[in-house]
């Protein structure tokens, strides 16, 4: 993995690697962003809007996005509900079974910061950025399924603005 | 040039590939090896092609019989879903998991992989169009097809997950059971042609409609549909997909499965489907014959996609069945039937009761 790793940045010095690489990046991460695998992961009352927006009326296969019941296999966990400090660990575990390239999503204001009933609780983990970095937050409580889309469809403009140098970061 | 025996009617194009080649001076087995692999070549793309197709057709057809839309975004009612999310699946990170089985793990998808694209060998796409007429080729294609089984138990237990092991074992129970009914079902049809070709299966149907098998044979329709319920089972599809049950297994045998080995289940997957469907089409429905004003090719592709076609509605039908009942529906309903049709058959086929 080495080599692949180090791939973009030997082409990007080549002559012409520059074209080569913005090219491929684009369609690459068009790729990505045009098919995000969400998980199934709901805890509390935002997981009835991610199932609603999942079901006819809204419909998150228009954007190419189905649920895949095994991390492996998921790009994108989509934190429905309020994260407890015993489901912590396990939100963390299923974040490190993802494949990378992998995204989250915090869905509601208990995901965010708590949440507006839990904010004082001592049982609840006061946003899930502490525990897994988070690439779109959609306030709400719930969110409306029409919030949820627009929060994939900005993490697809998110991935789309990547590049193959970002591989170089994160090791 | 010698060809081997089993090879008797072959592409347009591999003879002229052949000839091509000749004329350049190659030896007569070297023109045979390039061309066969010119044809893998080709039957590789065309069936992966085909996979593609049905996997963005499933999505569209789930939606539209949930009353959504399914892919949209992506060209014309998101035609290149299905291209997008392969691209996606090849840049996915492969996870392998520490406690695995190093050698079962790894080889799991590629021999289901394989086995899925051995069955077109024999498999007549149309007039003349076949890669080569093994006089067992429906014997060919019962045993190539079972090789998933095998594929599958062998990802549950290199896996070492529970969930995934289940899904394997659960598989081979089920397509153990299956099979039989499945082979049953056939035999009816292999013993009014009197041979295993699959040449000989087709041809021996052309004419007119009722010529056909499900017509022709005394209990064609039962057999026809016998084997479709098996051959459901046989695919692994709703209401038979116990194997990855989601609420039960999560994801079955592929659960530890990531990026392009997942992939490679999926896309087996769905061409066992176009394989069972085109088995269908060919041992039932006349396979290729038809009127001359379409050709054969597009016949035997409007038979196989029809199948699919209801084999699909079929999925997004019907609930799944629980273990028990599928073994109970295997053991004490299809294997009684279907064993009952052949030797009914078998007696009219030696009365002469037949037409």
């Amino acid at each position: 993995m080495g080599l692949i790793k180090k791939l973009p940045v030997y082409t990007e010095k080549m002559p012409g690697g520059g074209i080569v690489m913005t090219s491929l990046e684009a369609a690459l991460h068009n790729a990505q962003a045009k098919s995000l695998w969400y998980l199934l992961f709901g805890t509390a009352c935002c997981a009835i809007e991610l199932m609603c927006t999942g079901a006819s009326r809204y419909d998150f296969d228009r954007l190419g996005m189905i649920f895949r019941a095994t991390p492996r296999q998921a790009d994108l966990i989509i934190a429905a509900g309020t994260i407890t400090k015993k489901m912590a660990p396990r939100l963390r575990l299923l974040y490190d079974q993802m494949a990378e390239p992998r995204y989250v999503i915090a869905m509601g204001g208990c995901t965010i910061k708590g949440g507006p009933f839990y904010y004082d609780s001592y049982s609840v983990e006061k946003g899930i950025d502490h525990i897994i970095p988070v690439d779109v937050y959609i306030p709400g409580c719930p969110p409306r399924p029409e919030s949820l889309l627009e929060g994939c469809i900005t993490l697809q403009e998110k991935i789309k603005k990547q590049s193959l140098l970002d591989w170089q970061e994160k090791d | 040039m010698t060809f081997p025996v089993a090879v008797l009617e072959l592409y347009p194009l591999f003879r002229w590939l052949s000839g091509v080649l000749e004329s350049f001076g190659f030896s007569a087995n070297t023109v045979l090896i390039i061309s066969y692999a010119v044809l893998g070549v080709i039957m590789f793309s065309a069936l992966s092609i085909i996979a593609l197709f049905l996997v963005w057709w499933e999505r569209k057809i789930a939606a539209h019989m949930q009353q959504r839309f399914g892919p949209m975004r992506h060209g014309w009612h998101g035609w290149y879903q299905t291209i997008m999310d392969a691209i996606k699946l090849l840049q996915k990170e492969d996870v392998r998991v520490a406690s695995r089985d190093k050698i079962v793990y790894f080889w799991a998808p590629v021999i289901c992989f394989v086995a899925a694209y051995l069955a077109y060998i024999v498999m007549p796409w149309g007039k003349n169009l076949i890669v080569a007429d093994f006089n067992i080729g429906i014997l060919y294609i019962m045993a190539v097809t079972t090789f998933t089984v095998i594929a599958l138990l062998m990802a549950g237990w290199g896996s070492n997950n529970k969930y995934a092991l289940l899904g394997g074992m659960r598989s081979a129970a089920q397509v153990v059971s299956y099979e039989i009914p499945m082979v049953a079902s056939i035999l009816t049809v292999i013993l009014f042609v009197g041979s295993m070709s699959m040449v000989d299966i087709v041809t021996s149907q052309s004419g007119w409609i009722f010529n056909w098998f499900i017509f022709k044979l005394p209990f064609g329709p039962i057999a026809f549909v016998t084997y479709l319920i098996a051959a459901t089972a046989e695919a692994n599809r709703t209401p038979f997909d116990i194997p990855e049950a989601e609420q039960e297994l999560v994801a079955g045998f592929n659960i530890e499965y990531s990026g392009m080995k997942f992939a490679m289940f999926f896309l087996a997957e769905f061409i066992n489907m176009f394989t069972v469907s085109a088995l269908a089409a060919t041992l039932f429905l006349g396979g290729w014959n038809g009127w001359s004003f379409i050709p054969s090719w597009a016949w035997f592709l409007m038979k196989t996609f029809g199948v699919v076609f209801l084999m699909m509605l079929i999925r997004w039908t019907y609930p799944r069945l629980r273990v028990d009942q599928l073994m109970e529906f295997a053991w004490k309903f299809l294997v009684p039937v279907t064993f009952a049709n052949l030797i009914l058959a078998a007696v009219i086929k030696y009365a002469g009761w037949h037409w």
